[in-house]
């Protein structure tokens, strides 16, 4: 009795908090190990992963879904770094107009929820009947993606323009650069640079919202990753077409989350 | 008259409440070296950006090459190309190479083709020792040698006038000489500069003319030995003991304006001591 007491007294902080950490360990051990013995596999497996249905998956429309989804953020990505870069500008701009525009446009964009945009892009042939996008289905897609797009990526831009040191200007300006000049060769590289992490996690956001294509109804070879997992799921009563869909998911956003990290860190190191 | 390079006449520059220029007349002449020293917070750093207009004048005129910059339809862009600006923090781009910082203004504003931009920086970059650094980054440099590029860029416009800001106030002391000596050798190649600087060696063996400046107007002026040595005015002398012998400074003398508001003995100030240049 006297001598346990005495060890325990004797324990130094870290022997206590490691003991306490394999403690925790041994009780997710045996979480884990009743959750195995305790599941239904052959259950889980019919439901969500079975064979059969991933193999007609893949055969059947994946990577074309894959691309669609790929298509479709794609462009909204490319609409909304470039509108997102001149509604940033606009932001930052001397001119009060301008500044009001951009803040308008981004408060009204960044408020809604995206779905809200996407009906009303389904909805538009009812008021304007003749009108017609270019490139259908993209173009609508890429018009109702890249409008909230733009928002956010106005402000991720805006914020590495003001993380640019003030020299910098100073410096182009002084040399004779006009305004413009000095932003397109001095500021923006370096306000890029400093967004590329943020821009890629708005990528990543993007990549999922694209999803919300299925609101604007588009026909079989458009459907992206969701509206097929989904269609194939609904007709083969079985919800391993929408697993597939959702590792085809971490497909692309997995390595674009490591890329982030990876520049985070290589900019820490850069410090 | 007409060979000044810098003509300002009744500058003035306020901040908000702020009055940091009184009515500053100056003139540099070509090929003059002139060095404004003065206090932290004299106006030196604002008198110097009024001059490429980086600060906007409230009043008076900037005339640079005979130009009036103050005149609204003055392009100033145009008239920027021929003023190189060298910062206390060199303000080198850190996104392009040591050459590119000295071609990218060529290239974009002065209209040179890419081969002509770099004949000319890389002959700048040798008259500042960095032949051996075009390829570099400026993060890879130490400071004395970013200064000499920030040097290079500014000369690589083929200025009329060169505008130096404290160069060499961000450097460890070991790298002072090395921005000093360009310096030296671009006053004896005959450039017009106007240096505001902490270094009284340099304005005392360069400067063909020095200011002082305390509370945003001109105190004194006048050739280095002059204002440096035998200053008239009481502010300068007060301001030379601070900077020429630091270790000096009784304990009065720097808490004389904090300590003034309470009142006693201590607002016996300014307690300058005529002779304590020469003890
Ligand atoms: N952009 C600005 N906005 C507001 N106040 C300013 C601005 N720039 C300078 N000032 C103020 O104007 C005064 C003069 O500043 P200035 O930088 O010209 O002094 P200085 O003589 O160069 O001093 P130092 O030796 O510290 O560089 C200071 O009181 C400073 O705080
Ligand atoms: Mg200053």
């Amino acid at each position: 009795m006297t001598t346990t007491t005495t060890t325990t007294r004797r324990l130094s902080p870290r022997q206590r908090a490691q003991r306490l950490r394999w403690a925790q360990y041994a009780l997710l051990v045996v979480a884990a190990a009743l959750a195995i013995w305790l599941a239904d596999w052959p259950a889980i497996y019919k439901a969500f992963l079975r064979p059969d249905l991933i193999l007609a998956a893949v055969t059947g429309g994946l990577f074309s879904a894959l691309w669609m989804t790929i298509s479709y953020t794609a462009g909204a990505f490319v609409l909304g770094l470039v509108a997102g870069t001149v509604v940033a500008l606009m932001r930052l701009s001397p001119v009060g107009p301008y500044r009001w525009i951009a803040s308008a446009y981004i408060e009204f964009f960044r408020g809604l929820p995206a779905i809200l945009v996407f009906i009303a892009f389904s909805l538009i042939a009812i008021p304007f009947p003749g009108l017609q996008m270019p490139w259908e289905p993209y173009g609508t897609v890429w018009l109702a993606l890249g409008l909230v797009a733009t928002a956010y990526m106005a402000e991720t831009i805006r914020a590495g323009i003001q993380a640019v040191p003030k020299g910098q200007v100073e410096a182009a300006r002084s040399l004779g650069m006009p305004a413009m000049v000095a932003s397109r060769k001095i500021v923006l590289p370096q306000a890029f640079r400093i967004v590329l992490p943020p821009l890629t996690n708005e990528l990543i956001l993007l990549v999922k919202d694209s999803s919300l294509v299925f609101v604007v109804g588009v026909s079989l070879t458009h459907f992206d990753l969701t509206k097929w997992g989904r269609a194939m799921a609904n007709s083969e009563a079985n919800l391993t077409p929408l697993v597939v869909a959702g590792f085809a998911y971490l497909l692309i956003t997995l390595p674009l989350s490591t890329l982030v990290r990876r520049m985070e860190h290589s900019a820490e190191k850069a410090h | 008259m007409t060979d000044a390079v810098v003509d300002i006449r009744g500058l003035n520059k306020s901040f908000g409440s702020l009055h940091v220029l009184r009515g500053i007349d100056l003139t540099v002449s070509t090929g003059d070296v002139v060095c404004v020293i003065g206090p932290s917070g004299s106006g030196k750093s604002t008198l110097l950006r009024c001059v490429n207009l980086l600060e906007q004048p409230e009043s008076g005129t900037v005339l640079v090459g005979g130009v009036d910059l103050t005149d609204r339809d003055c392009d100033i862009d145009a008239a920027r190309r021929h003023i190189g600006m060298v910062f206390q923090q060199f303000n080198l781009f850190p996104h392009l190479t040591v050459l590119q910082n000295c071609t990218v203004a060529q290239v974009t504003v002065a209209k040179r083709s890419t081969s002509e931009a770099t004949r000319i920086a890389r002959e700048n970059l040798v008259r500042v020792g960095l032949e051996d650094k075009v390829d570099e980054y400026p993060a890879k440099l130490s400071g004395g040698q970013q200064q000499r590029v920030a040097i290079a860029r500014a000369l690589s416009m083929d200025p009329n006038l060169m505008l130096f800001d404290e160069p060499t106030s961000a450097l460890d002391p070991e790298l002072v000489g090395e921005v000093l000596s360009v310096m030296r050798q671009l006053a004896s190649e005959g450039m017009t500069m106007l240096v505001v600087t902490h270094e009284m060696a340099f304005a005392r063996e360069v400067a063909d003319r020095v200011i002082f400046m305390d509370a945003g107007a001109i105190v004194e002026e006048g050739r280095p030995a002059e204002v440096l040595g035998s200053p008239t005015e009481a502010r300068t002398r007060e301001f030379l003991h601070r900077v020429l012998e630091p270790t000096k400074l009784s304990t009065d003398e720097f808490l004389g304006d904090r300590a003034a508001p309470a009142g006693g003995p201590a607002m016996e100030l300014p307690k300058i001591d005529p002779h304590g240049l020469t003890p």
